[in-house]
């Protein structure tokens, strides 16, 4: 069985700044990482991997700097690890990006896809459906839990609630929910291994079968006009000082006059 | 002659504006209602027609009840094939329904089954798609939709719009905007049946869903962190008292603690109540970004430097263990 694991690499987003001139976002301020919910993706295709002897390959689209972290995922276990990467996939929205993705995962043709539920620079979560809509293949998203019987998936999906179990024969594309597992730590030997001698595969346009004009920015049907600091709401900031009783008290007073 | 006709192609202006609208197990979704709301404002300003979608099987009851809200019409998907959730396919019901009557905007909630198929209905309608937004409006200059996305944890806020002549899809945060009255009349009711091929792609074998609390509207809201130790008893006595709501940091609902709905932050929802008292909470990014619209917050932590005091109207540094049994006696004792 072979699984596609999307992964993407992001910024911290405590560290983000935006250039008050120029309003663009200042990503030589923060360091990098692996998106959060892309950890339990990995982690998440691992464990069929160790369950059902799968091989895993990490596929991501983006500069060249997403290097070292892809290398992390092989480090942790996946046996492969391809960055599609060309100036005509610049400035892509979920559009052109899942358009990417998806023309890379039809010349690999594996049985599963996983990715993350969603990134946290722009979170929309609407990656992982839209790839499965250009392969015309289902999806079933906020997956915390995934087993196999006779080339059908049984899926665990949170929904508002509770959950649901989902039925669904493969090829399939599942968005792995943020948290659903423990992200493994990289064994020491296999980390030097990936740092040291193996080769990230890179493919650039001319790899792929593409109409450019679905690619990069040209391709995106939507556009960012400008960017703005959410300025945070001004707060007291007032330590209420004394005995554990009149800070009660003083708590239960703030509550009590503060209605509507 | 021709400034006349082009004025009259100002106010009969083609296109809709659309909200898609979903049932869950307690009746139309709150966040359905909301963007029916907004979709009525956007209409009014720009002089466009609004119109509710459902897509479905045997929701007769629900179609009619979706007429009475603030829409010139409500169009019904309906298909056997629709009977239960599938992604792929109401997204494909849906778009049949799209190419016929070129609706120039549609708005999503974003639940966990409105991003699914607005995000595949985006790639049939070649469409231009702005996700998790909390401001809309339409740009009087050109007449696009213009979208706020907060991004990077909910520190910055990205202004978007789709290209020009594609159509235009967005899905909108829950609890964002305000849910409208129904206007005591019923709307035009058009049915449609979209051409579905059976297959045996999705089946639910088993679903588990209990009553959600919805406490982006509650007035007051007790929040228990990670000092709470994971022991919810505390926090969910003190709540009781105060008559308030209970709620919590994404790594309880990690484990299990309490249901996402009740999470809050970026990755759940924004609290927009007059109290918030928050209690063993750190203040990382992605939780504050879900307190921002609360009126007056209150913290207890034990930590004097914890960063949620910088977001803290009052700061009480305390150990909750101590502090929380207090509150509940003198709150008894002044017998309330
Ligand atoms: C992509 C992504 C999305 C996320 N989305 C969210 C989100 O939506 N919502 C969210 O909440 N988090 C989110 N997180 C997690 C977030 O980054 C923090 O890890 C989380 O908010 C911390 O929760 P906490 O404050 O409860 O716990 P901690 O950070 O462990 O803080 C516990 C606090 O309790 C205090 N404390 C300890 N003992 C006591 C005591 N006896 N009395 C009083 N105080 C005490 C400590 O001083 C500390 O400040 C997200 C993370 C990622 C990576
Ligand atoms: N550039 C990318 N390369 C690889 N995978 C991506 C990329 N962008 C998004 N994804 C995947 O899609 C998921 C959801 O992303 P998003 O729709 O941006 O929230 C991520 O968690 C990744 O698994």
């Amino acid at each position: 069985m072979e699984i596609v694991v999307c992964v993407k690499v992001v910024p911290k987003v405590e560290q983000v700044r935006l250039d008050p001139i120029t309003k663009t976002v200042d990503r030589t301020s923060a360091e990098n990482e692996l998106n959060d919910a892309d950890k339990n993706a990995v982690e998440a295709a691992l464990q069929l991997k160790d369950r059902y002897g799968s091989r895993v390959t990490v596929l991501s689209m983006g500069p060249l700097f997403f290097e070292p972290l892809l290398k992390l995922c092989v480090a942790m276990g996946a046996d492969d690890a391809i960055l599609l990467s060309d100036k005509a996939f610049a400035g892509a929205d979920t559009y052109a990006t899942s358009y990417v993705l998806a023309q890379a995962i039809k010349r690999l043709r594996p049985d599963i896809i996983l990715c993350g539920e969603s990134t946290s620079d722009s979170g929309t979560a609407q990656v992982p459906p839209q790839i499965a809509e250009w392969l015309g293949y289902p999806n079933i998203s906020y997956v915390s839990h995934i087993s196999i019987e006779d080339r059908v998936v049984v899926a665990k999906r949170t929904v508002k609630g509770g959950y649901e179990v989902v039925k669904v024969p493969l090829p399939v594309v599942m968005s792995v929910e943020l948290g659903s597992n423990t992200p493994r730590f990289p064994d020491f030997k296999r980390k030097r291994w990936a740092e040291r001698e193996f080769k990230i595969t890179i493919w650039t346009a001319n790899d792929l079968e593409l109409d450019l004009n679905l690619t990069g920015k040209t391709g995106s049907k939507t556009e960012v006009i400008e960017l703005h600091p959410i300025a945070p709401p001004q707060r007291l900031r007032k330590f209420l000082e004394g005995s554990e009783e009149e800070k009660a008290r003083a708590i239960i007073k703030i509550i009590r006059e503060s209605k509507g | 002659m021709l400034q006349s006709f082009y004025k009259l192609q100002q106010v009969v202006k083609m296109g809709e504006i659309w909200s898609f609208v979903e049932v869950g197990p307690e009746g139309i979704e709150a966040v359905s209602l909301e963007i029916i709301g907004k979709a009525a404002e956007l209409g009014d300003q720009s002089n466009m027609r609004t119109a509710a979608v459902l897509t479905g099987w045997g929701m007769e009851k629900i179609v009619k009840e979706v007429s009475r809200y603030p829409v010139d019409r409500v169009y019904y998907v309906e298909h056997g094939e629709l009977a239960f959730y599938d992604p792929a396919k109401h997204a494909n019901a849906l778009h049949q329904l799209v190419e016929k009557e070129k609706p120039e905007i549609v708005l999503f909630g974003a639940t966990y089954n409105g991003v699914d198929i607005a995000a595949r209905l985006a790639i049939r309608a070649e469409a231009g798609l702005i996700a998790h937004v909390t401001y809309l409006g339409i740009d009087p200059s050109d007449g696009r939709l213009v979208g706020h996305v907060p991004g990077f944890g909910g520190g910055i806020v990205a202004v978007c719009k789709c290209r020009p002549g594609v159509l235009q899809i967005a899905t909108v945060r829950p609890g964002v905007f305000e849910r409208p009255i129904p206007t005591g009349h019923e709307a035009e009711i058009h049915r449609f049946s979209p051409k579905l091929h059976p297959t045996n792609g999705w089946r639910i074998v088993e679903r588990r869903v209990a009553k959600v609390v919805d406490i982006t509207r509650a007035e007051k809201v007790v929040v228990a962190g990670m000092g709470t130790g994971g022991e919810l008893s505390l926090a969910k006595t003190l709540a009781q008292k105060l008559g308030a709501q209970l709620a919590v940091t994404r790594p309880l609902a990690d484990l299990g603690l309490a249901p996402r709905d009740v999470q809050v932050g970026s990755t759940g929802v924004s609290l927009r109540s007059n109290i918030a008292l928050i209690l063993g909470v750190s203040g990382a990014s992605h939780f504050v970004s879900g307190i921002r619209d609360v009126k007056t917050v209150i913290s207890i932590n034990i930590d004097r430097n914890a960063p949620i005091f910088q977001f803290s109207d009052y700061c009480v540094e305390a150990d909750l263990f101590k502090l929380v049994p207090k509150i509940i006696e003198e709150f008894e004792k002044e017998g309330a």
